[in-house]
């Protein structure tokens, strides 16, 4: 797979949220061979506490993928952005613009709307989007070539919720690579994802 | 003068945003700011001034999905 010119041989991301303990995150990270970790942004104290999380995850050698997790409208999420790029040093940004408090579901227009002003700022944008094709579309002329649908609400653990429309993507983006962002609550659910391309 | 930190009310003396990290105590080089919604560059911090009532914004990395 190739993603924004990076060369990616897993097809599997994880996420760095909701281990036990930072060494159970090192095990679990390292023994899935996975090539890509998703990391977010917080409000820091004076105390330093982001340190140790952020010296464990450069140990782990994976290519970041910061997000803009929490963030309600466009601009929050392009300032994120920007912040997490003078962080992370990467142009990769998985852009989430969160609609609906509670199911967290996407706010697809402002999400095309940071998608765009972040592209035409040198951003590799990795979009958390539903499973709408012309959304897509959109999202795609905003320069986005990488797409990331839903599979069910973050959190939710459903699993894939609509295979018909996730399926209806892969044949409608032939060329873009499709993430599953959210939903996958077992490995099976994972596999799955995985079985379709 | 007084300023917004992380939406907690903070005073301080610091002439720009640099020295205001210094004066806080946000010594880690792994923070990202923005100042009033705007995001602000490390190499922009020192020639950053700032005034009464700014709203600074300090993040840093954590775990996520």
């Amino acid at each position: 797979m190739n993603f924004y010119g990076t060369e990616i041989s897993s097809p599997l991301l994880m996420g760095t949220a909701q281990y036990p303990s930072p060494a159970v995150l090192v095990d679990a990270i390292k023994g899935s061979r996975t090539e890509i970790i998703t990391v977010s942004l917080r409000r820091e104290t004076a105390s330093g506490q982001g340190d140790g999380f952020w010296n464990i995850v450069k140990s782990l050698g994976c290519h970041i993928l910061p997000n803009t997790a929490g963030c309600h409208s466009a601009q929050e999420a392009i300032t994120t952005a920007q912040m997490a790029r003078d962080i992370f040093g990467t142009n990769w940004i998985k852009l989430e613009v969160i609609g609906h408090a509670d199911s967290l579901q996407p706010d697809v227009f402002g999400l095309i709307e940071a998608a765009g002003v972040l592209a035409a700022d040198g951003f590799q944008v990795f979009p958390y989007t539903t499973d709408d094709l012309i959304v897509g579309e959109k999202l795609v002329a905003a320069g986005c070539e990488i797409l990331m649908p839903w599979g069910a609400p973050i959190g939710s653990g459903q699993g894939l919720r609509c295979p018909d429309a996730l399926r209806a993507m892969r044949g409608h983006f032939p060329d873009i690579p499709l993430i599953i962002d959210a939903g996958i609550g077992r490995p099976s659910h994972a596999m799955q994802a995985m079985e379709w391309g | 003068m007084q300023i917004t930190v992380n939406r907690e009310p903070r005073k301080i003396t610091g002439a720009n945003l640099s020295t205001t990290l210094t004066e806080l105590g946000f010594t880690s080089p792994a923070i990202a700011t923005a100042l009033n919604g705007v995001f602000v560059a490390a190499a922009d911090r020192d020639t950053t001034t700032l005034r009464q009532n700014d709203k600074l914004e300090i993040l840093s990395p954590m775990q996520g999905g």
